[in-house]
């Protein structure tokens, strides 16, 4: 899960860790007084009117503004809360801006990247660091990955000073500064293994003129599997920044992924599923989704697959295919033929199951009134399913 | 032979009184697993499975009791890595867990006392292991499996059953199947399995099956071109995944650099293994690979 940078922020605050701090609005109405109050909250004149939304790369985007002044900072607010923002993470099609950060502003004299995610392959954490802060940090990893400066941390032991150190030597902070960024690193640590996040990101996190160290940015992302011991975490969630078809299926426990083709498909368990896009891709076609029904798919789950698939109007044809193992797929062809009775056979339906009951599946599917058309095994299935969405 | 496990396995199954425990030890044993304990905390003293398996209260307990050497894990997420500790302080060889959604924290803190414990693991969030014919640990489809030369390793359920069936039919049994789980944290890799299986007379040759996110594929791939004699088909399941999207399994992310299906497809055929492009393939794939 991800959050707003307002929220990442507030959750650094309560770990201690200093934020460039403001208030969000999300109507125009507040705005001044907004603007008025974090002017005098935090003795700064010029403010920064900064776009919430989930994906990255918003000041290229126009969404983040920086007005020396209050009828500056105004307009630019009216210019950004409602706007369709779109950055190289959002897709053409962009993403409408409906809250707006207003925050102080700062005298930068360095810009620095700092990141904590987990290191699969050395079953730690890795806490990285760089003085090429405010850029596209995969830039600097592929062309200069020498100024990136890593540790890693056991997470049994946890982060220890000397590597907070080494962390801020390697930034070349000196003096105040580098005690302060020792304690912030530390903090963040803290704050990673807290929150259960599997990915901490500050970019940039600033010395100012004044000599302070500050994270100008916040970036999450949570481990969804742990979110049922941080209900705080899990009610920051913003449904408006997710597509509601994706909503929609989370409330059935359907893994949905909408993409951008035509073909839809309905596999049980992850890994079928996208070997089941990716045939679908060699036969021709462009599957319009991942949908992944789960180890126990049931007549029901087959029945909200369905529902979710026909919502986006770009299918023309919808691929099932189930291998039994502890599903019976009698009991899927059933649950298909119920969703067709339901939902009507609007677009064609290739059918393949395999494993437990397969035999009598088959037999219950083409003794049904309806035309649904039978595989026998991958590829035979794909190019059918593609034929017959190309004909549609 | 056969690798990890086998008839002589004595098996533990935690969580065996849960829905989903019960269920599945019914169906290892009738495949013939040979389970001698279940652990239920607070339930120690009962019996379960119409008579047939004593519960304990903790795996130590069954330890002791029945000298249990390999634990299958089905306890709910909250409390799974915990499980899994347990087996590991108890002395148990390997434990199989089958438990999706372990949040990854828990799994890192967990590895790193299996490791000093020095036990197996497989898993988290993977259907387990079928030694064929003699012990099936996990929600694999016992039924599909025929007796073979051929060792199969997978991330992913399904996806193995639809290699096991794909073998089949080109006449193919298995000697061992595992899926080692989906998830960023799993216990024994790609490469642990390998060696496994280059070292088992029986199995003639293997199919590695694989999916972006992570290197594990990749180091492999590098690992088997060194150290394998066998003929390895494979397949990395997501060519047509956008980045940034989780697909399904915790672990399937593709997050820049080498974890892309591309990338490792390209990769594993640099390194000697047959890459299937199509899922179709895999069947056909191994079936040449043997007679070559």
């Amino acid at each position: 899960m991800k959050i707003h940078e307002y929220q990442g922020k507030n959750i650094f605050k309560s770990y201690g860790i200093p934020i460039q701090d403001g208030y969000v609005i999300e109507h125009i109405e507040d705005a001044s007084s907004t603007i008025e109050k974090v002017q005098k909250d935090f003795n700064s004149d010029a403010v920064l009117v900064k776009a919430q939304i989930h994906a990255g790369g918003r000041g290229k985007g126009g969404g983040v503004k920086y007005s020396p002044t209050a009828e500056e900072a105004l307009a630019n607010a009216t210019n950004i809360l409602g706007m369709n923002l779109v950055t190289h993470q959002t897709g053409a099609e962009g993403q409408k801006v409906r809250k707006v950060y207003i925050t102080e502003a700062f005298d930068i004299e360095n810009e620095y990247y700092c990141a904590i995610t987990l290191d699969r392959g050395k079953t730690k954490d890795v806490f990285m660091v760089s003085t090429e802060g405010g850029v596209e940090i995969e830039k600097v990893a592929a062309e200069t990955p020498e100024k990136i400066i890593k540790v890693w941390i056991d997470p049994l032991v946890g982060m220890k000073s000397y590597q907070a150190r080494k962390l801020a030597f390697g930034l070349e902070l000196t003096g105040d500064a580098f005690k302060t960024a020792v304690k912030v690193f530390v903090k963040l640590y803290q704050c990673y293994q807290g929150t259960d996040a599997s990915l901490v990101e500050i970019n940039p996190l600033i010395l100012s003129e004044d000599g302070r160290i500050i994270a100008l940015d916040s970036k999450f992302n949570f481990d969804d599997n742990a979110l049922y011991r941080h209900p705080d975490i899990a009610g920051l969630r913003d449904k408006n920044e997710e597509d509601p078809t994706e909503v929609e299926a989370s409330k059935f426990d359907l893994n949905y992924i909408k993409l951008d083709g035509n073909v839809g498909c309905m596999v049980n368990g992850a890994g079928l599923a996208m070997a089941t896009m990716d045939i679908i891709k060699l036969a021709g076609g462009d599957p319009a989704n991942f949908l992944d029904v789960g180890g126990a798919a049931s007549a029901e789950s087959v029945k909200n697959g369905f529902k979710i698939i026909l919502s986006d109007d770009n299918v023309k044809a919808i691929l099932i295919n189930i291998f039994g193992g502890i599903v019976r797929c009698d009991r899927v062809a059933n649950g298909v033929i119920q969703a067709v009775k339901e939902l009507g056979l609007k677009v064609p339906v290739v059918v393949r199951l395999e494993g437990t009951n397969a035999e009598e599946a088959k037999t219950i599917l083409s003794e049904s009134e309806f035309a649904i058309i039978p595989a026998d095994d991958m590829k035979d299935a794909a190019q059918k399913v593609v034929d017959a969405a190309l004909k549609n | 032979m056969s690798i990890l496990v086998n008839k002589n396995s004595r098996v533990v199954v935690q969580g065996i009184t849960g829905s989903e425990g019960t269920f599945h030890a019914t169906q290892m044993l009738e495949y013939g697993t040979n389970i001698v304990a279940g652990v239920t905390p607070g339930k120690g003293g009962q019996s379960t499975i119409d008579g047939k398996v004593p519960v304990f209260n903790s795996v130590e307990e069954a330890k002791i009791e029945t000298d249990a050497n390999v634990s299958i894990i089905f306890v709910p997420p909250p409390f799974a890595a915990e499980a899994i500790i347990e087996a590991s302080d108890a002395g148990i060889e390997l434990a199989v867990c089958i438990t999706e959604g372990v949040p990854v924290q828990d799994m890192v803190k967990a590895k790193r006392i299996i490791d000093q414990n020095n036990m197996r693991l497989l898993g988290p969030n993977c259907p387990g292991i079928i030694t064929v014919d003699e012990c099936k640990l996990g929600i694999m489809p016992g039924f599909i499996c025929q007796k073979g030369n051929v060792g199969v390793v997978s991330k992913s359920g399904t996806l193995t059953y639809e290699a096991i069936g794909q073998l089949g039919n080109v006449g193919l049994g298995q000697t061992t199947a595992i899926g080692i789980g989906g998830d960023p944290i799993i216990g024994t890799s790609m490469i642990d399995v390998l060696e496994l299986f280059e070292n088992d007379p029986e199995t003639k040759g293997v199919v590695m099956i694989g999916e972006i996110g992570g290197q594990m594929e990749n180091d492999a791939a590098r690992w088997a071109k060194k150290n394998m004699t066998k003929p390895i088909v494979g397949f990395i399941a997501g060519q047509t995944a956008p980045p940034g999207r989780r697909m399904g399994h915790a672990g399937a992310i593709v997050s820049g650099g080498d974890d892309t299906a591309e990338a490792k497809m390209r990769i594993l055929t640099e390194n000697g293994i047959a890459v299937c492009e199509s899922v179709a393939d895999i069947g056909e794939k191994m079936k040449k690979a043997l007679n070559n």
